[in-house]
C-alpha cells in the first residue's frame, strides 16, 4: 500500500466516523424543518420540500419560559460557582497547611457520587427553608455540588502559578485576602473562562436535580420540559426536533467558539491536572 | 512556611463554608440518607421505625431490582469496550497530524456539549422500529440487522439466575449506541492528550532499533497509554454506574424492566410511589457501586500527585 492509498483510506475513515456523529444532528435538523403532515415513518431521511420554521416556533412557544428559566438558573450559578471555587483553590493551592490534602479529597469525593444518594434528604431541605420548587432552590444546589470540581479546576490551576509570587507579596506585608485580591485575582481569567463554561454547560445540561425539584411545569428548566414535551399523547417529532435542537443550542454555540476551554474542563474532569 | 495566627484564622474562614456546605450537603445528606434506608417510610407520611437491613433484603429479591443489577452490568461492560475501542482508534486516527484534524476532533466531541435528555430524545427517533435506523438498514440491504431496539424484551445468551433471566438485553442496545456516541468522543479526547504527551525520541528510537509500526505501538505507545485506559475506565464507568437521565428519556424502564437501572427505579419508586425507604435503599447501593470505583482511584491519583 503506497502512502497515498494509507492517506485516502484514513480520510475514509475519519469521515465515517463524522457521519456517524453528525447523523443525529442531520435527523434533527430535516425534522425540525418539515411540517407536522410531512413527517412520516418511511420519509425520515428525506430532505424537507421546502423550509419550514412553524415546528421551531411551535417549539419556541412550548419551550419559551423553561429557556428562560434556564437562563436565570445557569449564569447566576456559575458565576456563584465558580468565584467561590477560586477562593477554595487559592486557599488549598497557595496555602499549604496540615490536612490539606485529606480536606481536598473530603471535597472532591463529592463530584462523583449519585446524586440520588442525596435527594431525599435534600427535598425535605428545601421544602424546610422553602426553596423547593423554586428557581433559587436550584441555584443553591448547584453551587453546593458544583464546589469540588471549580475547587479542583482552581486549585490546578493556581498550583501553575509560581509560589514566589505568592511569598513576595506576603513579605511585603499582603494578607490572605490582599494577595488573593491583588496578586491571584488578576491571573485568574482563564481559570474563570474555564469554570465558568464548564459549570454553564453542565447546570444547563442537568437533568435529574431540575426534574426532582421543580415540579411546577411554569418554574421547569428547558431540559425537563423537552422530556415532557416527549410524554405528550400524539408525538410530533417535527416539534420535539426542533425543540431538541433549540435546547442544545446554547451550550453548543458556547462549544463551537470557546470549544479549547470546555476541552481543559472537561481533562480536569479526569483528574488529570 | 510559618503562618502568623491571623493567616491561620484567615485560612480557616475562608476554606470553612466550602467544607460546611459540602459536610452537610453531602455527608451528612449521604447519612440521613442511610438512616432513611433502615426505616419504615413508604409512605407519603414519614415513619421513622427502625427495621434493619428489611429494605435491602426485600430490594434483592424483587426482579425490577435484579433486572437493574444485570443492566447496569451489560450496560457498563458493552458502553467501556465500545468507548475505549472507538476512543483509541479515533486518537490513533488522528495523532497523524492530517490537515484538518482540528475540524475532526471538534466533530467527534461534540455530544460532549450537549444534555443527556436532547441525546435520549433525538436517539429515542433514531432507533423508532418503525423508522431511523431500521429505515438506513432496509435501504443498505442490511434487513437481518434489523431489530425491534427498545420495545423488544428478548435477552440474548439467557440464563435464568434468581428471578430473572440474565444476558444482553436487546433493548439496551440503543441505549449503549446513545451513550457511546455522547462520551466516546471524550474517551478519545484523553487517549490523544496522553499520545501528545509521549516523546517522538522514544518512537524514533524504536525505528532505529527496526521496529515496525504496528511494533511500536504494541510495545512501545500502547504500555504508555495504560493509565489513561485506567482514567478513562474509572471516569466511564462511574458515570454508566449512575446512569439516569439517558435512559429516563430515551427509553424509560423499557419492556419487563430490559432497559431499567437502579437510578429510574429510585427516582420512581420515591418521587412516584412514596416509597421513600426503599429508595433510599437503592441510593445507597447506588453510592456504595460508585465509591468502590471512585475511592481507591482518588486515593491512588492524589498519591501519584504528590509524587511529582
Amino acid at each position: 500500500m503506497t502512502r497515498r492509498h494509507t492517506r485516502v483510506l484514513l480520510y475514509a475513515l475519519l469521515v465515517a466516523f463524522a457521519l456517524f456523529y453528525l447523523m443525529p444532528v442531520y435527523v434533527m435538523l430535516i425534522t425540525g424543518l418539515k411540517p407536522f403532515e410531512q413527517v412520516s415513518v418511511t420519509r425520515m431521511w428525506e430532505l424537507p420540500r421546502g423550509v419550514y420554521l412553524g415546528s421551531f416556533v411551535k417549539a419556541l412557544e412550548k419551550l419559551g419560559p423553561n429557556f428562560k428559566n434556564s437562563f436565570y438558573l445557569t449564569i447566576p450559578a456559575a458565576l456563584i460557582s465558580a468565584f467561590w471555587g477560586s477562593i477554595n483553590g487559592y486557599v488549598l493551592a497557595k496555602w499549604r497547611f496540615r490536612g490539606a490534602e485529606a480536606l481536598f479529597l473530603f471535597l472532591l469525593f463529592g463530584m462523583f457520587i449519585p446524586y440520588q444518594s442525596v435527594l431525599i434528604p435534600l427535598v425535605q431541605f428545601l421544602q424546610r427553608i422553602e426553596l423547593y420548587g423554586t428557581i433559587p432552590g436550584l441555584i443553591l444546589v448547584h453551587v453546593v455540588y458544583g464546589i469540588p470540581i471549580t475547587t479542583l479546576i482552581f486549585r490546578n490551576y493556581y498550583a501553575g502559578i509560581p509560589n514566589e509570587v505568592v511569598e513576595a507579596a506576603r513579605i511585603d506585608g499582603a494578607g490572605l485576602l490582599g494577595i488573593y485580591r491583588y496578586v491571584l485575582l488578576p491571573l485568574s481569567a482563564p481559570g474563570f473562562v474555564v469554570v465558568l463554561i464548564w459549570q454553564f454547560t453542565s447546570i444547563w445540561n442537568e437533568f435529574l436535580f431540575a426534574v426532582t425539584i421543580t415540579n411546577n411545569p411554569a418554574r421547569q428548566p428547558v431540559t425537563v420540559a423537552l422530556q415532557n414535551l416527549a410524554g405528550s399523547q400524539i408525538i410530533e417529532w417535527n416539534v420535539q426536533m426542533a425543540g431538541a435542537l433549540l435546547a442544545a443550542l446554547p451550550t453548543l454555540l458556547v462549544y463551537i467558539f470557546l470549544g479549547q476551554y470546555f476541552l481543559r474542563g472537561l481533562l480536569a474532569g479526569a483528574l488529570k491536572g | 512556611m510559618k503562618y502568623s495566627t491571623r493567616e491561620r484564622i484567615g485560612i480557616l474562614l475562608l476554606i470553612a463554608p466550602a467544607v460546611i456546605a459540602v459536610g452537610i450537603f453531602v455527608y451528612g445528606f449521604i447519612a440521613w440518607t442511610f438512616f432513611i434506608s433502615l426505616t419504615k417510610w413508604n409512605s407519603m407520611i414519614p415513619d421513622f421505625t427502625f427495621v434493619g437491613l428489611y429494605n435491602y433484603v426485600r430490594l434483592f429479591q424483587t426482579l425490577r431490582f435484579q433486572a437493574d443489577l444485570r443492566n447496569t452490568l451489560v450496560f457498563t461492560v458493552l458502553f467501556l469496550l465500545a468507548c475505549l475501542t472507538i476512543g483509541l482508534t479515533l486518537a490513533v486516527l488522528l495523532d497523524r497530524g492530517l490537515r484538518g484534524e482540528g475540524f475532526f476532533r471538534s466533530v467527534y466531541l461534540f455530544p460532549m456539549a450537549i444534555s443527556f435528555v436532547v441525546t435520549g430524545v433525538v436517539w429515542q427517533w433514531l432507533f423508532n422500529p418503525r423508522t431511523g435506523i431500521n429505515l438506513l438498514f432496509q435501504a443498505l440491504g442490511l434487513e437481518f440487522l434489523q431489530s425491534r431496539w427498545y420495545t423488544d424484551p428478548t435477552i440474548l445468551f439467557a440464563t435464568p439466575v434468581g428471578r430473572i433471566k440474565f444476558g444482553i438485553p436487546v433493548a439496551l442496545i440503543p441505549v449503549v449506541v446513545a451513550a457511546t456516541w455522547q462520551m466516546s468522543g471524550f474517551t478519545m479526547a484523553m487517549y490523544l492528550a496522553g499520545l501528545r504527551g509521549i516523546p517522538d525520541e522514544l518512537r524514533e528510537a524504536a525505528r532505529v532499533d527496526g521496529a515496525s509500526e504496528m511494533q511500536i505501538f504494541r510495545y512501545v505507545i500502547f504500555p504508555l497509554l495504560r493509565p489513561i485506559t485506567l482514567s478513562a475506565t474509572i471516569v466511564l464507568g462511574h458515570i454508566s454506574l449512575k446512569i439516569f437521565d439517558l435512559v429516563f428519556t430515551m427509553t424509560g424502564s423499557g419492556p419487563a424492566f430490559a432497559t431499567d437501572v437502579p437510578g429510574i427505579f429510585m427516582f420512581e419508586t420515591t418521587f412516584r410511589g412514596n416509597h421513600f425507604a426503599q429508595g433510599a435503599a437503592i441510593a445507597i447501593i447506588m453510592l456504595i457501586m460508585v465509591a468502590l470505583v471512585i475511592v481507591p482511584y482518588l486515593f491512588y491519583s492524589i498519591r501519584g500527585e504528590a509524587e511529582l
